[in-house]
């Protein structure tokens, strides 16, 4: 590590996963551990100024979100629970209608929620997606039908930042009398929206994406969505989410809000073009890699690059040791033995899925924190290639899959 | 971030003898591309004593599959073939202060490498019974593949059989899911139904005469050779003699890595059968009972 590295600040390029609390929101929320403690349910002072300021957190969603109304928002603890009730309500508001449409490359809030629920009975259509994470819509328009009770697709790929086109899909299901919900936690925030002038029925969205504090999230409900809770309790949200409201992560999430809002333009500009400039400058400089998902329509933030012969972990920790900090979709960062299951939908060959690094940045990035990491990972890859049993001198060995013959594969 | 020991992080950053070794007369060639992990380890080997001159690795792995394959070349240089062959895969973990339970899968591939690199310097082909799947119990670094092999090979049905032979969900319990999934779908493979709940109470029994507990004893033993067959191996019973019964494991049995597993679950299913506790006891021969050896 040079002594400009190590004397220099922190790098942080892992803000789809999550992003610094925002300075104001903190402040914001810190009363409302102290002086302003009431319950926003109780009938005094204590709980009346406290409830007058989730309600006007609600505005600032209502109005990021472009929602109609303001009692189309319920506060959840997080995308996670969002998703889960989303679903599950649609599932209960109709059960007559058995079969549940998403995709493969969903996020696990998602996945794994209709996995138990092929388990106890229900039929889910995951569709596929290409080599770029796109969506075929005349396969979607085949499976829409009567029996579907939802349609839950995210809006951006966590991983890629792959856009799903979902007002489309939504105008889609409703004109076959199906919900549509969307998981929106990473778009929201980055992407301009009017709810109120779509078909989306559900979406869900985490405080901790974009600048809020972790623990709080909204479920939108379109007024007159049939609806049915995922906690019963007290009477809070209209009785549509039982449990006292997390109120400092109800305030801090209508600050971030509010901020998401007023950088939204930047978000689309100088960070778009922060992680142009990333991309560029890798891509010129290192052989064998690529950019993965759709890259002409993505989230502005997101950068995922696959670079072939080498193993994902191995670059973080080589990262992080230069103050870096990304992510992987690697399998040896969770513990599973597989790559990312969005990597494999989009059949990735394995040598190059095992070593996508994503890169997402935030308005808190500066073009100097992008000139260091584009300086540092061209070495990286090339000090891990030289240990790659697939890699000889300035390249690849001239056929990887003879070159190296394990005992098992 | 995993939580590395200052030597694996030592041994990832600085890897030792990392790299092609020209001169090597043994290559042991091990991994799986799909889970993400390969090693190629290289070995001068001095012909007149079979002692290892020299070794370098290249790996296609995360941090604890380089630090591995690092720590073993060190570990082996100088010692002989025999010697190097002693190293095990706990060893290469211990050199490098521990490994996450995660990743203990690395210190098997170096290992595995060793072995292969040992065979192919010997002229033999080195074969794996080593087969790689999603971790489950991540308490005891199982995988779905040791947990479905065991299924199958025992007629398991629960997840209680299941951790008297695997260890598997012995520990914190979180991957008990995990395990009811693998046997839902074993058992339908098999054309059986899963059900989670536990067994029916076990009814009082009455003393059983000796001849009654010696057919129950045999029914038990039946009961398992035929899966035992299918993998080249067998099971025969060889006298009963109070709380112990002496058995003979034949074929791929005898011997095999997976040999206390399966005596541990057959053991369990006698003690089912008699209403019991009892020993089953691995002996060498079934001619003399009178003269039994422990295997």
């Amino acid at each position: 590590m040079s002594t400009l590295n190590a004397l220099s600040k922190p790098i942080y390029l892992d803000n789809n996963a999550t992003t610094r609390c925002a300075p104001e929101a903190v402040a914001a929320m810190l009363p409302f551990f102290t002086e302003q403690f009431g319950n926003p349910s109780s009938m005094h002072s204590f709980g009346a100024k406290v409830a007058s300021a989730v309600k006007t957190a609600r505005a600032s969603l209502q109005k990021l979100l472009g929602a109609e109304y303001d009692s189309e928002i319920i506060y959840t603890s997080g995308g996670t629970e969002a998703d889960n009730t989303a679903i599950l309500s649609a599932l209960k508001a109709n059960p007559e209608k058995k079969e549940i449409i998403t995709t493969t490359v969903e996020h696990h809030a998602v996945l794994h929620l209709c996995d138990q629920l092929e388990k106890e009975g229900y039929t889910v259509r995951k569709l596929k997606v290409d080599s770029r994470g796109r969506l075929d819509l005349d396969e979607y328009q085949a499976l829409l039908s009567n029996k579907v009770a939802v349609v839950s697709v995210m809006w951006a790929n966590n991983e890629t930042g792959t856009l799903f086109p979902v007002e489309r899909m939504a105008e889609m299901a409703r004109a076959a009398g199906v919900l549509f919900h969307t998981d929106a936690v990473q778009a929201v925030g980055k992407l301009p929206m009017a709810l109120k002038h779509s078909a989306i029925d559900m979406l869900s969205l985490s405080g901790h994406k974009l600048h809020g504090p972790k623990g709080i999230g909204a479920l939108y409900l379109r007024r007159g969505v049939r609806f049915r809770p995922l906690l019963r309790g007290g009477g809070q949200e209209r009785g549509r989410r039982a449990g006292t409201e997390n109120v400092p992560g109800i305030v801090g999430l209508g600050v971030a809000a509010e901020l998401a809002l007023e950088h939204m333009q930047e978000e689309n500009t100088r960070v778009r073009a922060l992680r142009d400039r990333l991309q560029h400058a890798i891509l010129s400089a290192v052989p064998c890699c690529f950019a993965t998902g759709d890259i002409d329509h993505r989230l502005p933030n997101t950068l995922n690059i696959a670079f072939e012969y080498v193993e994902g972990e191995a670059i973080l920790m080589l990262l992080s040791k230069q103050g870096i900090a990304a992510s992987s979709g690697s399998a040896c960062t969770s513990g599973s033995l597989e790559p990312s299951h969005v990597m494999r939908a989009m059949g990735i060959p394995y040598t190059a899925a095992h070593g996508t690094i994503r890169f997402s940045l935030s308005r808190e990035n500066t073009v100097e924190e992008i000139d260091r990491v584009a300086a540092a990972v061209p070495d990286i890859i090339a000090q891990l290639r030289k240990l790659s049993p697939y890699w000889s001198g300035d390249g690849p060995v001239s056929d990887p899959a003879k070159a190296f013959n394990p005992s098992y594969a | 971030m995993w939580d590395y020991s200052e030597t694996v992080k030592d041994h990832f950053y600085n890897p030792r003898n990392a790299g092609p070794l020209p001169e090597a007369n043994a290559i042991g060639e091990v991994g799986s591309i799909s889970c993400g992990d390969a090693l190629r380890l290289m070995l001068k080997v001095d012909p007149d004593t079979e002692t290892i001159l020299d070794a370098s690795f290249q790996t296609f792995g995360c941090g604890s599959a380089i630090a591995s394959s690092s720590a073993l070349t060190e570990m082996i240089k100088g010692k002989t073939l025999d010697e190097a062959l002693k190293v095990s895969n706990q060893d290469i973990a211990d050199f490098l202060g521990g490994l996450p339970p995660e990743k203990m899968h690395c210190s098997v591939m170096g290992r595995e490498a060793l072995q292969s690199a040992v065979a192919n310097y010997r002229g033999t082909t080195w074969k794996d019974d080593h087969e790689e799947g999603e971790l489950i119990c991540k308490c005891f670094a199982i995988d779905s593949a040791m947990i479905e092999k065991t299924i199958r090979a025992n007629n398991l049905c629960s997840v209680e059989q299941v951790t008297h032979y695997t260890k598997a969900g012995g520990g914190c319990s979180s991957c008990h899911e995990g395990i009811e999934e693998i046997l839902a779908r074993v058992l339908a493979e098999r054309g059986e139904r899963f059900s989670p709940a536990p067994p029916p109470a076990k009814k009082p029994r009455g003393k059983l005469s000796t001849l009654e507990r010696i057919r129950r004893i045999e029914q038990v033993i039946e009961r398992a050779r035929p899966n035992l067959q299918r993998d080249h191996g067998d099971i025969e019973l060889v006298d009963v003699d109070g709380k112990h019964i002496y058995v003979a494991m034949k074929g791929a049995c005898a011997g095999c890595q997976m040999e206390a597993l399966t005596l541990s679950g057959v053991e369990q299913q006698l003690i089912d059968a008699l209403g019991e506790i009892v020993k089953l006891v691995p002996v060498k021969s079934t001619r003399s009972p009178s003269a039994l050896s422990p295997a």
